[in-house]
């Protein structure tokens, strides 16, 4: 069974954080929600606490920037990019500063709502020039981003994940180059972030119908590693993409985008949220109900090959990998 | 031939209103109320208060670089008409990049830029752009959309007070961006972070692009507002060059310092008192209203109208 970390990041940002004085950690007022209140309280000389005011905190960032300071914000996915998308744009994004912005609970994974639910910041930062957009599917990729995203001459995002964390991978986090989770020859299905897991869940239900699937696993959104798509794409009888966003502007638009471009002519089902806002609630409940989960994507590959793949919810519920995660609570703010 | 401390700074604000003037009147209009408003603080930010070095660009502004990118080497800053960045040397961050035609007239005043610099003005492919970006001279960072330019002016001063940097870091600003919610962000974290290597100017005219300040969202007692935020705020009259050095001269500790600099829109070009409120751009509406208000205005800086024919 696969292992549960817990609180990942918190550990991994001291770790990284601690033996480089240029990085400051700056909050807004959501520092234990982040899982920085340790660093916070043993490493005081680095943080800032910028309150409740993102965008004053991004320009801010951006000045320190300037001096030569590399700035990791911490905060919601959401409060991010929709209140202080102009000073994401001019204070940060087009000078290309090195700005690290990290966010927390990124798409439906917070029973928060609307307000907190990041569903569409994908997209958003996918039409900003200049910006790099990383996203954690594992504890070891929450780990291993720190040092990836420092390494960037420019503004990154990251979509992190927080408290108990799934372990899937052994091996770090690799810029700009799809995992290979596995290898078959009939339906291609690209994940990221969340959604890696529940695509794992099905992985033996489907291979027990004789189902060949191509699981390729993105933690770098943009840029993108195009040609390891196309070759996992080529001569396949469709492609899947699950993403914890909507379908419009993030993976299952950029890998319309490659494969039109391409010319492969292969049918692809965006799964995701469909255009629409979701509302709050806990995150099995909400992955169930706008088909983010095993059962979509089972049910979507299933209309691509054209049969009825005959899996049911009891069957994927059994082979789930995270047992921890089941029994837990939808996570608190 | 640097003309720095050969002038008074009157003289140097008279200079930059002349030079507004002229551009103004050969380009067929122009940010003139902002020269009219701007000429003494900035005057005295470049003659007396700014301790900064040569300038590392050529006089001769260059083209646009292409935007910043990590691919891209050629992209500049226009901070490089304030001299070298080192710890020793101030900085200036102009936020309303809207002032660009008047900052760039400033420059040639003080002999940082060519006496024939303006001629690169809102010229295509070029750096010298109508309203400024940080590639323009004197700019540093993209403040176009306004209240932005105090913020990062705060990131570098906390970041060269961490570094214990003796330089100070100025802004200056317009009294319409306290009509954005980010200053006032801003000005409660400098006050929470001591952030007191900061020194704020702001031309409080009481304009903005609609007209008076009083008709589209009036800020009321702005110097009573700013103070309560825990900064220190002095209010003063923006042409009185003494009650600004004054002003200049009195922080605090672990304070920043806001000067509200009270201004006319039409300081030095009464003639302008005509089309208020409509004093954000200066534009003609037939021969005859250009040619009325370069002659009044002419007359009152000192102008020979034969020199408008220049260019």
């Amino acid at each position: 069974m696969v292992d549960i970390v817990n609180r990942p990041y918190a550990k991994a940002f001291e770790t990284f954080a601690s033996t480089r004085p240029d990085i400051l950690c700056l909050s807004a007022d959501l520092t234990s929600s982040c899982e920085v209140d340790g660093f916070r309280d043993r490493h005081p000389d680095q943080f800032l606490s910028l309150g409740m005011a993102e965008q004053n905190m991004l320009s801010f960032a951006g000045g320190l920037a300037m001096q030569g300071f590399r700035p990791f914000l911490h905060t919601f996915s959401v409060f991010l990019y929709r209140r202080p998308y102009d000073q994401l744009i001019n204070s940060i994004a087009y000078s290309n500063r090195k700005v690290r912005l990290m966010g927390f609970l990124p798409g439906i994974i917070t029973p928060g709502g609307i307000t907190h639910q990041a569903i569409e910041d994908i997209s958003v930062m996918r039409a900003i020039p200049n910006m790099t957009i990383l996203e954690c599917g594992d504890a070891t990729e929450v780990e291993t981003v720190l040092e990836v995203a420092d390494s960037i001459d420019g503004p990154v995002y990251v979509r992190v994940l927080r408290g108990e964390v799934p372990r899937l991978f052994s091996t770090p986090f690799e810029f700009n180059k799809l995992r290979t989770l596995s290898e078959g020859d009939d339906v291609l299905v690209v994940t990221a972030g969340v959604c890696t897991e529940e695509a794992l869940r099905a992985a033996e239900p489907l291979k027990s119908r004789g189902v060949g699937i191509h699981h390729l696993h993105v933690s770098t959104l943009k840029p993108f590693d195009r040609d390891g798509l196309i070759k996992a794409a080529r001569g396949k009888k469709g492609v899947v993409t699950l993403e914890n966003h909507t379908i419009n502007g993030g993976l299952g638009s950029l890998v319309a985008e490659i494969l039109a471009e391409e010319g492969l002519g292969v049918k692809l089902r965006r799964l995701g949220l469909q255009d629409t806002f979701a509302h709050g609630a806990s995150k099995p409940y909400l992955m169930k109900k706008y088909g983010l989960d095993a059962s979509a994507l089972v049910s979507a590959i299933g209309q691509l090959l054209g049969k009825d793949l005959n899996i049911d919810d009891a069957e994927l519920e059994a082979v789930r990998i995270d047992t921890v995660h089941s029994s837990h609570k939808a996570e608190a703010l | 031939m640097s003309l720095t401390n050969q002038q008074t700074t009157g003289d140097v604000a008279a200079g930059i209103r002349k030079r507004v003037f002229l551009h103004t009147m050969r380009n067929n209009g122009g940010y003139l109320s902002q020269a009219c408003s701007a000429a003494e603080s900035l005057a005295f930010l470049y003659n007396e208060a700014l301790t900064l070095g040569e300038p590392t660009l050529p006089k001769v502004p260059l083209p646009f670089g292409g935007v910043p990118s990590a691919t891209n080497p050629d992209a500049f800053t226009g901070a490089g008409y304030h001299g070298p960045f080192a710890p020793e040397f101030d900085r200036l961050i102009i936020s309303p990049a809207h002032y660009a035609l008047v900052i760039y007239s400033a420059l040639i005043q003080v002999g940082r830029m060519d006496e024939h610099a303006l001629d690169h003005f809102n010229v295509d492919g070029g750096s010298v752009e109508m309203i400024g970006a940080e590639h323009s001279p004197g700019m540093e960072v993209t403040t176009g959309s306004l209240a932005q330019g105090l913020s990062m002016a705060s990131g570098i001063a906390w970041a060269r007070k961490r570094k214990g940097e003796p330089g100070k870091v100025w802004v200056y600003m317009s009294d319409g961006e306290f009509q954005e919610g980010q200053t006032w962000e801003c000005l409660a974290a400098m006050a929470y972070h001591g952030i007191d290597n900061i020194r704020v100017i702001v031309d409080v005219n009481r304009q903005q692009c609609d007209g008076a300040m009083s008709s589209v969202l009036d800020l009321g007692d702005l110097a009573t507002r700013v103070a309560s935020f825990g900064v220190t705020c002095r209010s003063i009259n923006g042409h009185d060059l003494d009650a600004m050095r004054k002003a200049a001269d009195s922080a605090e500790p672990d304070k920043p310092l806001i000067i509200l600099a009270n201004t006319s829109p039409y300081q030095g070009m009464e003639f302008l008192k005509k089309r208020f409120p409509r004093l954000h751009y200066v534009r003609f509406k037939s021969a005859d209203e250009r040619r009325e208000m370069q002659t009044a205005i002419a007359a009152e800086l000192g102008v020979d109208e034969a020199e408008i024919a220049r260019a």
